[in-house]
């Protein structure tokens, strides 16, 4: 429903976004993900026809923007980045506004407004001006202009970015809810919000697309993909570790001091499963083990791995994710 | 077309009464305009039933009261980002720059109107042209729509208003004073003399003054539309050239 051909953007001697192309179907969520200043809103600009590409074009529902840039444009909805709107309008007049423009006359465009105040709980402000509102609701305000006219195609730059945990929860939540309908992108630099809401994810970094699949596919890019953790007793570390370093699936062995012992994290060599090698050593020597977990590898990794290859790779017990890991 | 037009006009006009913007503007432009008629006209003192005294100021009226109108146009949407949205919806380009270039000169039209009592007072003392009269608003009014494209074309190359009102109030002032006896004369005597008509003829002042002897010549429609046309078809190329600067 949304195809990206070769988009290209130079400002000056600057390539903003280099060669770009994806397609984004009915009933997929497209996270895109990137550092700051990676391409995302420049490439978003391009898809909705607000930036004219260098080369390359984007083609909605079969419209192609900088050639029939109106059909193209009645096709999608956009929120912006950063959610602007009117600041001294009131909410439901700007909706009207949008629903006018988008082509709902009279009693319709009062219903679209109506629907879409529902759909994203903009009741209780709904006769505030937009300068008046957090920073949470006049998102919701983007959104529901993005939404109004129940569009095919969705691209929403940082949909989430500036809400607290409830907002990011329910915005999520309206995203999901129309997936099915919709081909939709959303724009994040929240690897969180691509495990939640994503069906796809894509990396892009410097301009260019450096990692295209599902959330779970590119978390299996992880160094720490299939890494399995244990936590033994202090002493018997070091034997186990250089037994473990043996093993022909093993790429490296870690140790850190944990809360009730060491954790020794095995790598794992391209990924391979290596929990029932460790199991059967284990077994084979009677080791004492507190406890195992294997890791699945966390997007956190690959993103940074992927979009700045030269940062040291942090093991997973450095996010204080103790917790999560240790269960 | 006209539908997209409508609705834009109708959002900015909305938008104008939805803060004191609208009202100050309002009320400065009817003080000024009768400080400028009753004090610099001598309205009473010339003892004659016209509004000569009180149109003869408008081109500096405008000087100071239009960029600041037209100053927000497009850098306003620059600066918040709202041009993002705006031009991302399906519409084109020249229905945006005609959407809010209307707004804005149908408002200037409403404060243009206000002055209404003024023609009643002449109306009161004696036996005015009143075909001089209509001229005269029209007239203004279209000098008014010149003044507003120039400024809106401004405003849609920067984001900073006070920026955009330097520039266009800058600029209107070479366009009015370049018909004043005062610069035609710094011409007159060196200068050929087809230069000094060129100047003359390029100025707002000139026709304007034209159009409130009461002639409305085609000449002077053509001139003050064809500074609109100019001036507003430099807006749409100014707003696509850098709205994502």
């Amino acid at each position: 429903m949304l195809e990206l051909h070769n988009l290209s953007k130079k400002f000056g001697s600057l390539v903003a976004v280099d060669d770009v192309s994806f397609t984004v179907a009915k009933g997929e969520v497209l996270g895109f993900l990137g550092p700051n200043g990676a391409g995302k809103s420049t490439t978003m600009k391009m898809a909705t026809g607000f930036l004219a590409p260098t080369t390359g074009t984007a083609v909605v529902c079969g419209h192609d923007i900088l050639r029939q840039p109106l059909a193209a444009k009645r096709q999608f909805g956009y929120l912006p980045e950063g959610a602007p709107a009117y600041p001294d309008m009131i909410v439901a007049a700007f909706l009207r506004f949008v629903a006018h423009i988008r082509g709902f006359r009279g009693d319709e465009a009062a219903a679209r407004v109506d629907h879409i105040v529902e759909l994203v709980h903009l009741g209780e402000v709904c006769d505030q001006r937009i300068d008046t509102l957090s920073k949470g609701f006049r998102r919701r305000v983007g959104v529901a202009q993005a939404l109004i006219h129940d569009p095919p195609v969705v691209i929403l730059d940082e949909p989430t970015d500036g809400l607290d945990p409830n907002q990011k929860h329910e915005m999520r939540r309206i995203i999901s809810a129309m997936r099915p309908e919709k081909a939709i992108i959303i724009s994040t630099h929240l690897l969180e919000e691509v495990e939640a809401v994503c069906s796809r994810a894509i990396v892009i970094a410097h301009g260019r697309i450096l990692a295209d699949g599902t959330p779970a596919e590119l978390a299996a890019r992880s160094r720490y993909h299939n890494a399995v953790r244990i936590t033994v007793a202090h002493g018997n570390a070091a034997k186990m570790r250089a037994e473990l370093d043996q093993l022909d699936d093993v790429a490296a062995v870690e140790t850190a001091e944990g809360e009730d012992g060491v954790i020794l994290l095995v790598l794992a060599r391209d990924g391979r499963p290596i929990a029932d090698d460790i199991a059967d050593l284990a077994r084979l020597r009677r080791w004492k083990l507190a406890s195992t977990a294997v890791e699945r590898g966390r997007l956190d990794d690959v993103f940074r791995a992927i979009t700045a290859p030269e940062s040291e790779p942090r093991p997973p017990w450095d996010l204080g994710e103790f917790a999560k890991l240790t269960n | 077309m006209i539908h997209n037009i409508s609705i834009i006009c109708r959002r900015e006009l909305s938008g104008y009464f939805a803060t004191p913007l609208a009202y100050v503007f309002i009320v400065v432009f009817l003080v000024l305009a009768g400080v400028l008629t009753f004090f610099a006209g001598n309205f009473f003192e010339r003892g004659q039933a016209d509004l000569q005294s009180f149109f003869t100021y408008h081109p500096w009226l405008y000087l100071m009261l239009i960029p600041a109108v037209s100053m927000r146009l497009w850098a306003e949407e620059r600066k918040s980002g709202t041009i993002e949205l705006f031009l991302t919806l399906p519409i084109r380009l020249g229905e945006a720059v005609l959407g809010k270039f209307l707004a804005a000169w149908l408002f200037i039209g409403l404060a243009l109107a206000l002055t209404f009592p003024l023609w009643l007072t002449v109306l009161f003392l004696g036996d005015p042209d009143n075909g001089v009269i209509l001229a005269s608003y029209i007239g203004s009014w279209l000098m008014a729509g010149a003044i507003l494209a120039l400024g809106a074309a401004v405003s849609a190359a920067t984001k900073n208003q006070i920026v955009a009102f330097i520039v266009s109030a800058s600029l209107v002032f070479v366009l009015i004073a370049a018909g004043t006896p005062t610069v035609l004369g710094l011409f007159e005597g060196w200068a050929p003399e087809g230069l000094t008509r060129a100047v003359a003829g390029a100025s707002i002042f000139r026709h304007f003054s034209a159009i409130t002897r009461g002639v409305l010549d085609m000449r002077d429609l053509v001139y003050f539309l064809s500074l609109m046309v100019a001036f507003l078809g430099a807006n749409a190329v100014l707003v696509d050239l850098m709205k994502a600067e």
